[in-house]
């Protein structure tokens, strides 16, 4: 070590390329940032935003309301900051659903023996060959709408694509010559996949809930825009942007550009933030 | 007349211990060698040892977070990212460990035929031909695919393509991994003839005993240090005609001879 | 005994790697086991120790088929690298198959020092160390030694070689080396058979 320091005046041959790391990293930090900031802010305004104020109906944007005023009078900016904290909750328990449904399923899969591998894909290829918002449309009719419904529907339809990634994967294990070493210590497939399959897909996992968080988000602001989702007095992106296509004609433009700008940006922190855990637990990409 | 040098050549890996330190971890530490025309030099490690890095330092195909210091002749020439492009398939060319190297969808004669092109050659298609022909391959190993030969004739099949380019030194790592001793023994031959035509010849291997039977010198990498340079013909007897301590430990410890168990390792 | 009887097996749709092979490694015999490669020397070396079902014939383990639970028929990798989990610790590792007292670690040249390290962070031949000292468990009665010291350097692989016979001895096990180095199998071999 200390004699490479000593001769850092030879030029090197080759430079090694630092990549795009530090920009990667900076971005999911500000990422990271931002959907904090979402619940803090909801919470250090109370009732702004719900109470509703028709003294100020349909505010243009100014000092006192940045985000203008909706026709109810409620200050738009804290409407959408209690919008995106539903969503951000509806999302969050609704990627960890899939996450767990799509690992019990690649688990299932690949201990199941071949009947049960059949049936998964089976329901792998059903549930990605349905249309998407048909079958999130169907699951939260069914259940009545409001927050339960829109998160079972977005849990219910995001786990197919990363069961596939992580059947592929825990085959690989199985097959890999340390899981079979550890069989032949007499180690059961219970205790296999706990000890050596779980930790090597946790990354997989991890990377797959970050970025299912943003389609989870989308899928919920839809369903609530086409009035299947949550109740339309609730502060949510979906309520207020079908709101707001009833103003826009009159010219309020206020009511849909910063809600759906807003939602944008929540849904780019996530892929920020979703890029960054993969650089770093990506081992092809952990050290460049 | 030396074709190629490395003059104390470092490298080291950089490894992130947090999100932005990187720390320097250093694989290979002031390699020196030198190889003539007409010379087999052999470079004997233990795998894992950092022993293809050497040739992936000459050939510029390092991870990317390598680092490299020291210097790198060819012909007299600064090895670098300037000069390289000149010298790859032209001047120097690597024959890879395994059949993976090769486009799997394309016929090897095909690949062949790139290679010519790679290398700035107008051959026609009968001087191909021939080409394999002194490697041993006939047209239906030209025409199959690279997943239809077998080991031997994979092998012979990436020096055809590596060496289509005329060049002054061939680099060969690992050239007889899988195979059995009669297929060895043919490329191991054809490579030491190469060397015979007045060629540069770099054989990277982990086995003492292949190297002393095909090279001139053999050059000792352990733990990333070059550990002594010896004449092959110097590995004989009780090895009193050996310069390094390291080298007659090796040599006592080959199972033809003592396999003793001798040194600090 | 170790006994493989009548041992066919073949890859799908190609023509057969072993055709009614026979061997039988006792306790504390050594057999050196060679041929051509793709003769199937690893595949047989597999199959004995219970990795592949052959397609007929059968696999004794002094006189019982593959018994569940732990396997006294041990099999050894040419890469040590990859039959150890890249992310445990040494010390994880070995104590997977069993705790070795301290007089068996030193035996084996295993430091106590890389125990908290990663596979990738010792050299190829301490790691084939530590693969033999985890094979080494006290139910183990044969092992399948397959190329082990095949990338290791010459001084490294008769340091391996020395401690594994003599562990081997003293415990009466029995050996199957499979190698296509016949000077070490001349050295290290009672009985040398080629398939």
């Amino acid at each position: 070590m200390v004699e490479l320091e000593q001769r850092h005046s030879l030029e090197p041959l080759v430079l090694p390329r630092m990549g795009n790391r530090i920009w990667t990293l900076a971005a999911a930090l500000s990422g990271i940032v931002l959907i904090l900031l979402i619940p803090v802010a909801s919470a250090l305004m109370g009732q702004a935003g719900i109470a509703p104020d028709f003294a100020a109906r349909l505010l243009p944007p100014d000092w006192a309301h940045w985000f203008g005023t909706d026709q109810m009078g409620h200050d738009l900016l804290a409407r959408t900051i209690k919008g995106l904290r539903t969503s951000l909750l509806v999302g969050l328990l609704a990627s960890c659903c899939s996450v767990l449904i799509a690992t019990v399923l690649a688990l299932v899969a690949t201990a199941g023996g071949r009947w049960a591998d059949a049936l998964v894909s089976l329901l792998v290829d059903a549930t990605i060959g349905l249309p998407h918002l048909v079958l999130l449309i169907l699951i939260c009719f069914a259940l009545g709408g409001g927050p339960v419904a829109v998160t079972v529907a977005v849990a219910l339809t995001h786990w197919p694509r990363l069961t596939r990634i992580l059947r592929a994967e825990v085959l690989q294990i199985r097959q890999a010559d340390y899981v079979v070493s550890a069989r032949h210590f007499g180690k059961s497939w219970v205790a296999i996949t706990f000890t050596h399959i779980l930790p090597q897909i946790l990354p997989q996992m991890l990377v797959g809930l970050v970025l299912m968080f943003p389609h989870a988000i989308l899928h919920e602001a839809s369903l609530t825009f086409l009035g299947f989702g949550l109740d339309p007095t609730r502060p949510a992106i979906g309520v207020m942007l079908s709101d707001s296509m009833r103003y826009l004609t009159a010219g309020k433009w206020w009511l849909g550009l910063f809600p759906g700008l807003c939602l944008l940006l929540l849904v780019l922190s996530f892929d920020a933030v979703g890029n960054g855990v993969r650089l770093i637990l990506n081992p092809r990409t952990s050290q460049t | 007349m030396t074709l190629l040098s490395f003059n104390d050549v470092d490298l080291s890996f950089s490894r992130y211990d947090g999100l932005l330190t990187a720390r320097e971890i250093p694989i290979l530490k002031r390699i020196s060698f030198s190889l003539k025309c007409g010379e087999v030099v052999a470079l004997i490690g233990a795998s894992g040892g950092g022993k293809s890095l050497i040739a992936h330092a000459l050939f510029g195909i390092l991870p990317p977070n390598a680092l490299i210091r020291g210097d790198i002749r060819f012909d007299g020439q600064r090895v670098d990212d300037g000069s390289r492009p000149s010298l790859l398939g032209r001047r120097m060319a690597l024959v890879p460990q395994s059949i993976s190297h090769l486009d799997p969808l394309a016929r090897c004669f095909q690949q062949l035929r790139w290679a010519a092109r790679r290398a700035g050659l107008r051959v026609n298609d009968a001087a191909l031909v021939a080409m394999l022909t002194h490697f041993g391959l006939d047209a239906r190993a030209a025409q199959a695919f690279p997943h239809q030969l077998s080991g031997g004739m994979a092998r012979r099949m990436l020096m055809a393509i590596a060496t289509v380019g005329n060049p002054d030194l061939i680099v060969a790592d690992e050239p007889t991994s899988g195979l059995d001793d009669d297929n060895a023994a043919i490329v191991l031959s054809k490579l030491k003839s190469m060397a015979d035509a007045g060629k540069g010849v770099l054989l990277i291997t982990h086995s003492l005993a292949t190297a002393l039977a095909y090279a001139d010198s053999v050059c000792l990498v352990r733990q990333g240090r070059v550990e002594g340079v010896e004449r092959a013909e110097a590995f004989e007897g009780c090895g009193q005609g050996l310069s390094s301590d390291y080298a007659r430990a090796l040599w006592h410890a080959l199972p033809q001879n003592g396999f003793r168990v001798t040194g600090d390792a | 005994m170790l006994e493989a009887q009548n041992i066919c097996f073949r890859y799908r749709a190609k023509s057969p790697v072993l055709d009614s092979v026979d061997l039988a490694v006792h306790p504390g015999e050594i057999i050196g086991l060679t041929g051509p490669s793709g003769a199937g020397k690893s595949t047989l070396g597999r199959i004995l120790a219970g990795h592949y079902q052959p397609a007929s014939g059968r696999i004794l383990v002094d006189g019982i088929f593959h018994p569940p639970g732990f396997n006294p028929v041990q099999y050894l990798h040419q890469s040590p690298v990859f039959a150890v989990d890249p992310r445990w610790t040494i010390g994880r590792i070995i104590s997977e198959a069993w705790q070795p007292d301290e007089t068996l670690r030193q035996a084996f040249g295993v430091s106590p020092a890389w125990f908290d390290r990663y596979p990738h962070e010792i050299s190829g031949g301490e790691l084939q160390r530590v693969a033999l000292l985890r094979a080494f468990a006290p139910q183990t009665r044969y092992l399948i030694a397959d190329e082990i010291s095949a990338q290791l350097d010459p001084l490294t692989q008769a340091q391996i070689w020395s401690v594994l016979l003599k562990q081997a001895e003293s415990r009466r096990l029995g050996v199957l080396v499979i190698s296509h180095d016949m000077p070490l199998l001349r050295r290290v071999a009672q009985r040398i058979v080629t398939i």
